[in-house]
């Protein structure tokens, strides 16, 4: 086991949760699980961890002043700069240790989370920006397929005929065609960079790669498929049991990118087809009824297909060969 | 000793900075801010200074890193210009929001469209409700003093609030003149260090830095920025004082220019004071009592000076060098708003100057003069000077 569970339990059993309970996010959210695993991962590796959050839920729900959610340092600024934000206070914890005006010794984690919107849309920019420029930081996407902070509009993260209220599904369009944005290739193009996709189905391999992540000195990122019960329309017990069948039926496969070598973390033995995770999802129940839409799980499925088989082979050609 | 240099603004800015020695600076260029951030990254690579320089990809990047790097508990600044400033916008006020001291010199120009590089003050006045406190600088020397009197005013704890330092892009920015720059030593001790009181870091005592605010906090938040704008008000006083201490050079909220006996006064900001100045006393030199005002300092407005400065004099009339559409220029604005409880109320005149950086000359601002002494002067109509129409 990669990380120490022995000391992740003593946390709970403690209650030293950096992310407590008190929070008001929804019933079966699974932003707040991808939250306390990646912090607690952290502190039971040693870490002081220090967090940033985009505008989003997760922020919103969690420190409604004068209340906090949050037992460790945490900082919000704005929608789009998380990145920015948290890599400005890394440069300060590098400047402060340097010149020995620290008043702590411990070793500081920076952990950043985002959601979709502010990941894939809004705060590309600055997080390209912030992994270019080469800071210690653990970006964490909790990834819902949509602004669902504000009432589910669509993202660059929404998948085809989820309906979304500024792309719905109507007579005579099935909703949003484009398929999702391909995040994680996108950050794994930057130099020097661990980046990997996670499912809140597979809590040990998201908590391997966040202690990959923390440890890599340098820029991490990992992209949680992390479903909002709400406007995903499932019931609340349900987030986990979608993931799986999202990692089962290759939309959400469990892989990473560290440093140009890809990894398939997740193999299933047997695959699913795409058309199951649609038809157990609500938000796409308005699309399935639409003629045409046939037509795009068609494609769904075979771009699914393809980028595993793509995903196979750049593992092989990939083997060893560490860009850094 | 100080060294007197031969140097640019640009150039004598970041000297401050560099014996100011933040921790953290984080910069994107933009003409005619970009000689700051080159000289300042020079000293950085040279280890003259060993800030931790965050070189970002944008203004709006910029911005949200010194707000994360200050919150974190360092001493931190950036610099930006029109554009610049419009881009990091939404930030500028949340830094503010947040009580962050951070110091910002900005190389003032012409915000677009069309575009345009050259200096005039749309920027400064675009931000000129965010919350930042607003210093003014009408040569090179004036942006070195002010911005070492901007890093000792923001970080005192009861003002907490960030400071700009406008300085006329290209004119300022790029003209050389002579600056004296004072001891690395003398700076440092002035400056001292920055103690935050709830830093990001400490991590044994977490903070929750930019929490939701609703409907029952949002406004008490904002009550209490007001308070910090009230006593950096109160400090500017004292500060400005310890800096002649050290430097000799005597600043306040108002430079008073020939205005003992003045009766025809010229309101304007920056450098075309300078200008100005060479006006008032050719005007002088004619019998004419002709005096000027050149605030150091625009937020928080001297109004109170402003009154007591102007009260009784028989014309003023008002340069600003930026629109407001639609409505009165705002320097000219604010200043008439603090004529109102004048006991002798003068006549006043609103005169928009040199918008993207055209040339302010002797002749031009003899004529509001002019208009004054004439009894010309119209408190409802904007006049311009320069203007092809």
């Amino acid at each position: 086991m990669p990380v120490n569970m022995k000391q992740l339990i003593n946390l709970v059993a403690k209650e030293d949760w950096p992310f407590t309970q008190g929070h008001r996010l929804c019933p079966g959210c699974n932003a707040p699980m991808v939250a306390k695993w990646a912090t607690m991962t952290a502190k039971a590796l040693g870490y002081e961890p220090v967090v940033g959050a985009a505008t989003g839920c997760l922020e919103v729900s969690t420190t409604i002043y004068p209340f906090t959610a949050w037992n460790v340092p945490y900082i919000h600024n704005a929608f789009e700069n998380v990145a920015a934000t948290i890599s400005g206070a890394e440069a300060a914890y590098r400047s402060l240790k340097n010149r020995g005006k620290l008043k702590t010794d411990k070793p500081i984690k920076f952990i950043a989370f985002g959601g979709d919107g502010g990941t894939y849309d809004i705060g590309l920019q600055s997080l390209s920006g912030a992994v270019e420029r080469g800071h210690d930081f653990l970006y964490i996407l909790y990834d819902n397929e949509g602004y669902m902070n504000t009432g589910n509009q669509r993202s660059g993260s929404t998948p085809p005929g989820a309906d979304a209220t500024t792309e719905p599904v109507g007579k005579v369009k099935t909703g949003k065609v484009q398929f999702k944005k391909n995040i994680v290739e996108i950050i794994g193009a930057h130099e020097n960079v661990y980046a990997a996709t996670a499912s809140t189905s597979d809590p040990f391999d998201f908590m391997a790669k966040v202690e990959k992540g923390l440890k890599h000195e340098g820029p991490a990122f990992i992209a949680v498929l992390a479903p909002c019960v709400r406007f995903w329309r499932i019931p609340e017990s349900d987030g986990p049991k979608i993931t799986k069948l999202a990692v089962e039926t290759k939309y959400w496969p469990l892989y990473e990118i560290d440093r140009g070598v890809y990894k398939i973390t997740r193999k299933p033995r047997n695959f699913k087809p795409i058309e199951e995770y649609i038809r157990s999802i609500g938000r796409f129940r308005k699309a399935l009824q639409h003629p045409e839409y046939k037509e795009v799980i068609e494609e769904m499925q075979k771009y699914v297909d393809t980028r595993w088989e793509r995903l196979l082979k750049f593992e092989e050609a990939t083997k060893g060969m560490y860009l850094r | 000793m100080p060294t007197k240099l031969a140097i640019t603004g640009a150039a004598a800015v970041a000297h401050a900075m560099r014996q100011i020695n933040p921790d953290v600076v984080a910069a994107y260029p933009i003409t005619p801010q970009t000689p700051i951030v080159e000289y300042f990254a020079q000293f950085v690579a040279d280890g003259v200074v060993d800030t931790v320089m965050v070189p970002v990809e944008s203004e709006h990047s910029a911005m949200s890193a010194v707000v994360g790097s200050a919150a974190a508990g360092a001493r931190t600044m950036t610099a930006t210009a029109a554009n610049g400033l419009a881009l990091m916008f939404e930030i500028v006020y949340i830094a503010a929001s947040m009580r962050l001291p951070i110091v910002m010199p900005i190389v003032n120009r012409a915000l677009s469209g069309p575009i345009n590089i050259h200096g005039d003050h749309s920027d400064a006045y675009a931000v000129r409700d965010a919350g930042w406190i607003q210093l003014m600088s009408e040569n090179s020397q004036e942006a070195y003093d002010l911005t070492i009197i901007a890093t000792k005013l923001a970080e005192r704890e009861e003002v907490l609030t960030p400071a700009m330092v406008n300085l006329d892009g290209f004119i300022t920015s790029h003209g050389v003149e002579g600056v004296e720059i004072l001891d690395d030593e003398v700076v440092k001790d002035f400056v001292g260090q920055w103690e935050p009181k709830y830093p990001l870091l400490d991590v044994d005592n977490p903070i929750t830095h930019g929490p939701l605010d609703l409907f029952d906090y949002y406004f008490e938040h904002h009550r209490q920025q007001q308070e910090g704008l009230k006593n950096a008000y109160k400090a500017l006083p004292e500060v400005f004082a310890e800096y002649e201490k050290i430097s000799g050079r005597k600043y306040d909220f108002l430079d008073l220019y020939k205005m003992e006996d003045a009766e025809y006064v010229m309101v304007v900001m920056n450098s075309a004071a300078s200008t100005a100045k060479y006006v008032v006393d050719e005007l002088r030199e004619k019998g004419i009592k002709a005096g000027l005002i050149k605030p150091w300092v625009f937020t928080p407005f001297p109004k109170k000076e402003f009154l007591e400065a102007l009260d009784g004099r028989k014309a003023v009339v008002v340069l600003d060098r930026a629109m407001s559409f639609g409505k009165e220029a705002p320097l000219y604005s604010l200043v008439k708003s603090a004529l109102y409880e004048a006991k002798e109320r003068p006549m006043i005149g609103s005169y928009v100057y040199g918008l993207g950086g055209r040339d302010v000359t002797p002749a031009m601002l003899h004529i509001p003069f002019e208009e004054a002494m004439k009894g010309e002067l119209d408190p409802n109509e904007e006049r311009y000077l320069g203007l092809k129409e």
